[in-house]
């Protein structure tokens, strides 16, 4: 390959990527934006639609979608979409109940007090997670070793190269599929916050909560709201990330998406829906970049040094301006 | 005038008593017909970890600065101590002159990172600090030449010529230099800094009315507690024989900080003893025990999740020397026993 292909290489590699940082990104600045709570669990969320997912195909038969022969069938593609929204509802779900649970009761108390609940609330879900990986089903192992990273088995025909078998630069179905899903998401997600009316609340909530909720509006219905499409967003991202990366682990996995994430919406400005798409596609793309032209092994520290440089120098991220646009 | 210096509060010497009394009841339950618990070594722990939230304490219950990544300034104490004292390194300085120097470069590395961050609002500065410790984690991994690597530096001398079979020795070694820094900083408390500290705390506005300048106090709070981390890190590298991998140093470390100074009541010295004895006593005492107990009850898989609440650093690579015997019924790999570092007797391999 030479150094143009490798560089539009991790481009299409970076893009994939960012798009599902993105997802997860959105979740984290939807929910900040309107109770100023960064939510540490969400990552973790994340990490418990991917298991779903997994779930749920061992419950169908793994066998017969890991067979080769069928994975071009437009059965397949029913699948994928199936997941999607079975691991989105079941991880909106989640975060709604976390919300109800564990957030609302405090939601006047100090942000110290706060913020270690959501980081309790994210071992929890860590733990969960472990425990759900020593299920004896065929698709983890039959639970022998329940910490060990689970195999996501190809639910498409993922590898075939659109760009014809000789070209180097290698896009594949998978790479197609990510933005196939990602995108209509983000535009429904836009609509959704622009023209319902759901989402005027969600916007007013941001803006002022005291005034939104004298005005007539049911905040805390707003606030479940904004938890539960966010994790709808990162339920459907867990399905994305593991047929790309094939893999899913409780370990690590909820932790560094969420790092991700949250510098993705920091970067793009917390609060602001086009800022999180943006920064995470950026971050996909520092991570690309730095894997092929740092080295994979400091791919971490450069974004985390990204985030502090951020924060320190333009807290208010890329698109945070003064008439930013909260949700 | 003249400085005045406060004496214990009563609770601290209470707290501390009853610290120094815990080995020896332990060594007394064979005599009373009962199994000893071996608890000198997670009370040695437990002063490890009342120093590092002492120092959290600072920074968090005095000043009011969320700080998540205080581990990061324990893992450069401890490193720091490693490089000074390590046998293949030119500087070998001896234990006192590195248990200081840690404490300075703690304090220098916090400055550091307080000086251009500390006037972000409360959960960037977490997000800042929890950054800066994965940075620190990372580095200490990447940066193989100086730092070993996952092997870590090891092994490192032992002070007071102590050998790792005397626990009891090392607790109240350890025991003493704790009440040392409970003693300055009962008088940190209720000093000039100290007041200063809790004006910040409580209004910066008003504070900044009464001629304190913030910045100056906030970063003078986060360079203390950041050396208070790096003594626990040197103390901590001391006694296990090495430093350990750098992921022992990370966020759950922080977290367990954290929950040391809340479990205690956040901003009292007393409290973080009793504190620090309540959680080490759940993670280094009770949870190995009922796992343990589990295990006998041929539940052991369970039971490796049970004892490890938060151990996803800790994922056993096949083959690797553990803490403990592997469990009889998980066969595929070790019984992920060690969740926790402060588990790990100084004289079992650390982990690689």
């Amino acid at each position: 390959m030479t150094e143009t292909e490798v560089f539009f290489q991790q481009v299409i590699i970076g893009l994939s990527n960012g798009m599902i940082i993105a997802l997860v990104a959105l979740g984290y600045t939807m929910v900040y934006g309107i109770v100023e709570l960064i939510n540490f669990a969400h990552g973790d969320v994340f990490t418990l639609g991917g298991f779903l997912a997994l779930t749920i195909i061992g419950a169908l038969g793994a066998a017969a979608i890991i067979d080769p022969s069928t994975l071009g069938d437009s059965s397949n593609w029913m699948l994928l979409v199936g997941l999607v929204l079975a691991s989105g509802v079941f991880c909106g779900a989640l975060n709604m109940s976390i919300d109800r649970v564990v957030y609302k009761p405090l939601r006047r108390a100090s942000k110290l007090t706060q913020l270690v609940a959501a980081i309790g609330v994210s071992f929890i879900l860590v733990n969960i997670a472990q425990f759900w990986g020593g299920l004896p089903m065929e698709v983890f192992n039959d639970g022998v070793s329940a910490t060990a990273p689970k195999d996501f088995p190809d639910v498409l025909d993922w590898q075939t190269n659109l760009l014809g078998e000789d070209s180097a630069i290698a896009l594949r179905v998978e790479d197609v599929a990510i933005f196939a899903i990602t995108i209509p998401l983000m535009v429904g997600l836009t609509l959704f916050v622009k023209k319902t009316r759901l989402g005027r609340g969600m916007r007013a909530t941001a803006q002022n909560p005291v005034a939104a909720r004298l005005m007539g509006i049911d905040t805390d219905r707003v606030i479940s709201a904004t938890f539960a499409i966010g994790g709808f967003l990162a339920g459907a991202a867990s399905v994305m990330y593991a047929v790309f990366n094939n893999s899913i682990t409780y370990q690590q996995m909820g932790f560094r998406a969420g790092m991700d994430a949250f510098t993705a919406a920091v970067l793009g400005g917390i609060g602001s829906l086009p800022g999180a798409m943006l920064g995470g596609v950026l971050i996909g793309l520092i991570r690309a970049m730095s894997d092929q032209y740092i080295e994979t092994r400091w791919t971490n520290v450069v974004v985390f040094g990204v985030l502090i440089l951020i924060l320190v120098f333009r807290p208010s991220g890329l698109l945070g301006l003064k008439q930013r646009e909260k949700v | 005038m003249a400085a005045r210096f406060a004496s214990f509060a009563r609770g601290q010497l209470i707290a501390l008593g009853a610290l120094a009394l815990v080995p020896l009841l332990d060594l007394a339950l064979p005599a009373a017909g009962m199994e000893s618990l071996q608890l000198a070594g997670a009370s040695r722990s437990v002063v490890v970890f009342a120093i590092l939230a002492i120092g959290l304490n600072i920074v968090i219950g005095w000043t009011g600065l969320l700080n998540l990544g205080i581990a990061a300034f324990q893992a450069i104490g401890a490193y720091a101590f490693a490089i000074l004292t390590w046998e293949n390194y030119p500087f070998q300085i001896g234990f006192w002159p590195a248990l200081v120097a840690a404490a300075l470069i703690g304090a220098l590395a916090g400055a550091l990172l307080g000086a251009p961050t500390l006037r972000l609002r409360g959960d960037y500065l977490a997000i800042v600090t929890l950054g800066f410790g994965e940075i620190v984690q990372e580095t200490l991994k990447n940066v193989e030449v100086v730092t070993q690597g996952t092997k870590g530096i090891n092994p490192l001398p032992a002070p007071f010529g102590l050998t790792s079979d005397r626990a009891i020795l090392w607790f109240y070694a350890y025991l003493a230099i704790l009440v040392v820094v409970v003693y300055l900083c009962r008088n940190l408390e209720f000093s000039r800094m100290g007041r200063q500290w809790f004006a910040v705390r409580e209004d910066e506005l008003a504070a900044r009315c009464m001629g304190i300048e913030p910045d100056k106090a906030k970063l003078k709070a986060f360079a203390a507690g950041s050396a208070l981390a790096a003594v626990s890190g040197a103390l901590y590298a001391a006694a296990l024989g090495s430093t350990a991998e750098p992921a022992s140093y990370g966020f759950e470390i922080s977290i367990l900080a954290l929950c040391i100074v809340i479990v205690g009541g956040i901003g009292s010295i007393t409290g973080v003893l009793v504190g620090a004895m309540v959680m080490l006593g759940i993670t280094d005492v009770l949870l190995p025990l009922a796992s343990d107990k589990l295990q006998d009850a041929g539940i052991g898989s369970t039971a490796n999740v049970f004892s490890s609440p938060n151990n996803y650093k800790y994922l056993p690579a096949p083959g690797r020397p553990r803490c403990s015997t592997p469990s009889p019924v998980s066969t595929s790999r070790p019984r992920d026993a060690c969740w926790s570092r402060a588990m790990c007797p100084a004289g079992s391999s650390p982990p690689a």
